[in-house]
């Protein structure tokens, strides 16, 4: 009987043990995702699709006629479209959602997110198997659209989703950055604008654009405001930089790199144009696209997703008529050090699919990011903006040459500059690159871009010194916590904080009772050893 | 003592299995409504820096707290001290709260200004405060940026009458009262089109690419000029008086409003509260 008891015993403190590791684990109930064999349609799906816009009404009704026919296609699959206008805003949604199980199903993202969505286990669905499904994959059997065969995506893009050799996301669209030029305020400063820009070329000519008039105003344009050089992403600008200069920046094990000479060199020219006036950024100052078309603008870097902002006929405008110039524009790769061997970024929108406990529901999340794969989808959405469907299908199909033969018929639908910002990144595709995917890139790429914009800040609060130059790569890393990251790509201990409450309680009394049965194991054992002695 | 451990046992056992359950049914949060105790990705940090590596320089000095004229002629960029009064203010977003604030002699917009939830919560209208800060302009809006704060021991609360500056718009006159509290009388819906060439009376988002919960547009007009003026959801979103008094106007209405002057690429009003004009 006291045998028994004592199984008893260590029956429940191996089950309290047990339950309490795996209590620690987290609450999630998600299984990895198991491809069923078949899509089951008699039943019911709410599918939740997160997606982004440029604040396009264009887009918004691609989205909704896309969603309209898929519903067609598939009646029992339903799909809520939530919009948002910024990646940073659908990155943090995810984040908190994350720890509910209340993650969209199909969501617009970057591959840099997805890494950190990836710290939890079975968030993001692994696409490969999907791909390579012949019933529902790429080009499948079962598929009730035309979707684009494996062969007709285009690898170079598709590889541009995979983190670690696994595909997590499928692309939507592509874009690069473009150099936009009031070619008109070029040729008064006695320039004729290359086909490719050094940036020499731009900090010269930027130079020579903030010279003022004795009264205060800027020869080059008679005006009180004049930022020849605007810079929409300076993560981009300084990411492009690097690159360019074959400077180190992070690698794919995880690396952070940036904090290197070449970029404090960098930072220094560029605080050089901040201090005469000849460069500013759009976190300090505004949309590039504003001051471009107001004349107060030489040269604008911003996506060629913005091109149709972009231009005295902009099909879209920020400001009023009355502050609108008349100036011919020019699209051109972004400035370059190398202009034998030019260099962009290749950006633009992706899509994932977050895992579910069903894999019904997953099922349809992935048949319904792949529909947005399809040429009507595709091209529909590429022509509201310097956007390039990320198919060959796409791509090759009649409708789009004929969209790309037309530039210039109207000023909305065929607007010039958007069309040219288009096939830039058509022409230069093979000169695009991506940086390394780890969970912390998206870190890296925002510090990136927090160097230019404090060092202009400083500059312009008459702090920039060597001191803080000294200074600046220690505060960066640390705020971003790139000093936890280690060269797998994880983050340290240190990244999670300090413990919570309530773990701080479970742990202490967790040792409690271990304290009090061992107290309990050795004060039975000498109750029963001198009950023993007693009995002899 | 047996008693004692199995009462231990079954507290971890209970421990255990509370920590395993998941919370499987809440609902999604949103852009719309941040919540403040998410998981928050690194990227937080990203307008923090400067505001840590600046703030370390500022000090707020009671002593040497600036006109309004003072703080207009101040340069750009410039640290600036002024005291002013909580008039309104946006919801609070990763340990920010943008505030639309003024002083007897003029208006000063805090921007994203660094606070916690509690002090958040504490900054009720007409709260005197006195804040450092860097002096800047974004597309037209003087602002105040990466400010520090303190609200004055035992200060007085002032909440500002509406101007009404009707007469002042298309003038430059009107950019004198930028961000100050505001009134417009008598103006008249105008129709709105949307990206789709569809009019409205108002539109979710300049073009009409938002949803219900987004910023609103609306057109209003007075003596042959066309104003837009908006709904800022961060401000009065959806469900608020004034958001749903807008989605309902029609083109036509003749109304009032009030509001704060807010600026991008020229006057551009946060509307507050609107009515049917008297």
């Amino acid at each position: 009987m006291r045998s028994a008891k004592k199984l008893l015993c260590l029956l429940l403190c191996a089950a309290a043990l047990a339950l309490t590791l795996s209590g620690c684990h987290g609450g999630r109930q998600t299984i990895a995702f198991d491809l069923p064999d078949t899509f089951d349609d008699s039943r019911e799906y709410e599918i939740t699709f997160w997606a982004k816009n440029d604040t396009n009404k264009q887009q918004t009704n691609v989205y909704e006629k896309a969603i309209a026919d898929f519903e067609k296609l598939y009646p029992n699959i339903h799909i809520t479209l939530r919009l948002y206008t910024d990646y940073g805003r659908i990155y943090n949604d995810v984040i908190t959602n994350l720890s509910t199980n209340t993650t969209p199903n199909v969501c617009i993202t970057y591959p840099d997110h997805i890494a950190t969505y990836l710290t939890g286990e079975d968030t993001v669905v692994p696409l490969d198997s999907l791909f390579e499904n012949k019933k529902y994959g790429f080009g499948g059997s079962e598929l009730r659209f035309d979707g684009p065969s494996r062969d007709e995506m285009i690898d170079k893009v598709l590889d541009e989703c995979a983190i670690s050799g696994t595909h997590y996301a499928i692309p939507y669209m592509r874009s690069t950055e473009a150099l936009y030029v009031n070619v008109d305020m070029l040729r008064s400063l006695g320039y004729e604008l290359p086909e490719i820009v050094t940036w020499n070329f731009i900090w010269e000519a930027a130079e020579k654009a903030a010279v003022k008039n004795p009264d205060g105003t800027y020869a080059v344009n008679g005006q009180k405001t004049m930022l020849p050089f605007i810079y929409k992403s300076t993560d981009n600008m300084m990411i492009q930089m690097l690159r360019q200069k074959g400077a180190d920046y992070s690698t794919a094990a995880g690396d952070v790199l940036l904090f290197n000479d070449e970029t404090r060199a960098l930072l220094e020219e560029i605080a050089g144009h901040v201090k005469t006036g000849s460069f500013s950024t759009f976190k300090i100052s505004s949309y590039p696209a504003n001051f471009l078309n107001a004349g107060q603008c030489l040269f604008a870097v911003d996506s060629t997703a913005g091109a149709s902002w972009m231009g005295t006929n902009a099909t879209h405008s920020d400001i009023s008529k009355d502050q609108l110039v008349d100036f011919e524009i020019a699209v051109r790769p972004i400035p370059q050090f190398d202009p034998d061997n030019p260099q962009m970024i290749s950006q633009g929108p992706s899509m994932c699919v977050f895992n579910k406990s069903d894999p019904q529901e997953v099922l349809a999340s992935w048949l319904f990011a792949q529909f947005m794969l399809t040429n009507d989808v595709q091209l529909g959405y590429a022509k509201t903006e310097g956007y390039v469907p990320v198919t060959k299908k796409a791509q090759e199909s009649e409708a789009y040459q004929d969209y790309l033969s037309r530039s210039g018929e109207d000023n909305d639908l065929y607007y010039s500059v958007k069309l040219d910002a288009t096939k830039l990144l058509l022409d230069n595709i093979d000169k695009t690159f991506v940086t390394p995917v780890f969970n912390g890139s998206a870190s890296v790429r925002d510090a990136a871009g927090q160097l230019i914009e404090n060092v202009s800040l400083a500059v312009l609060r008459k702090q920039y010194s060597k001191a803080y130059m000294d200074r600046l790569f220690g505060d960066v890393k640390s705020l971003y916590r790139l000093d936890q990251i280690q060269s797998d790509g994880t983050m340290t201990k240190q990244a999670l904080g300090p413990l919570p409450a309530m773990s701080k309680g479970l742990i202490a009394a967790i040792a409690a009772v271990w304290v009090g049965i061992g107290v309990y194991l050795i004060v039975d054992r000498i109750k029963q050893r001198k009950f023993k002695q007693n009995a002899y | 003592m047996k008693k004692l451990i199995a009462v231990l046992l079954v507290a971890v056992l209970a421990f255990a299995f509370a920590a395993c359950g998941g919370k499987t049914k809440e609902e999604p949060a949103t852009g719309a409504e941040p919540a403040s105790n998410a998981a928050q990705p690194a990227t937080d940090a990203a307008a923090a820096l400067t505001e840590e590596a600046s703030q370390a320089d500022l000090v707020i000095d009671a002593s040497n707290i600036m006109t309004h004229e003072e703080f207009l002629a101040a340069p750009m960029q410039s640290p600036v001290t002024v005291e002013t009064y909580v008039q309104a203010k946006q919801s609070w977003w990763e340990g920010k709260g943008t505030f639309y604030t003024q002083a007897k002699d003029g208006a000063y917009f805090l921007y994203e200004m660094p606070c916690t939830q509690e002090e958040y919560d504490l900054l009720t209208e007409g709260t005197q405060i006195i804040v450092t800060g860097y002096k800047a302009e974004w597309s037209g809006e003087i602002e105040i940026t990466e400010a520090k704060f303190e609200i004055v021991e035992d200060g007085d609360t002032y909440i500002a009458d509406a101007t009404d500056v009707t007469a002042m718009l298309g003038t430059d006159e009107l950019a004198a009262h930028m961000n100050e509290k505001v009134s417009f009388k008598g103006m008249t819906v105008e129709a709105s089109k949307d990206g789709n060439g569809n009019e409205a009376a108002f539109l979710y988002k300049y073009d009409g690419s938002g949803q219900d919960g987004d910023d609103l547009y609306f057109q209003v007009s007075k003596d042959g000029q066309t104003y837009t003026f908006t709904v800022e959801s961060y401000l009065t979103g959806a469900g608020t008086d004034v958001y749903e008094a807008v989605k309902a106007l029609k083109v036509g209405d003749v109304i009032d409003m009030d509001g704060f002057l807010y600026w991008y690429n020229g006057a551009n009003p946060h509307i507050t509260a609107v009515s049917a004009a008297a």
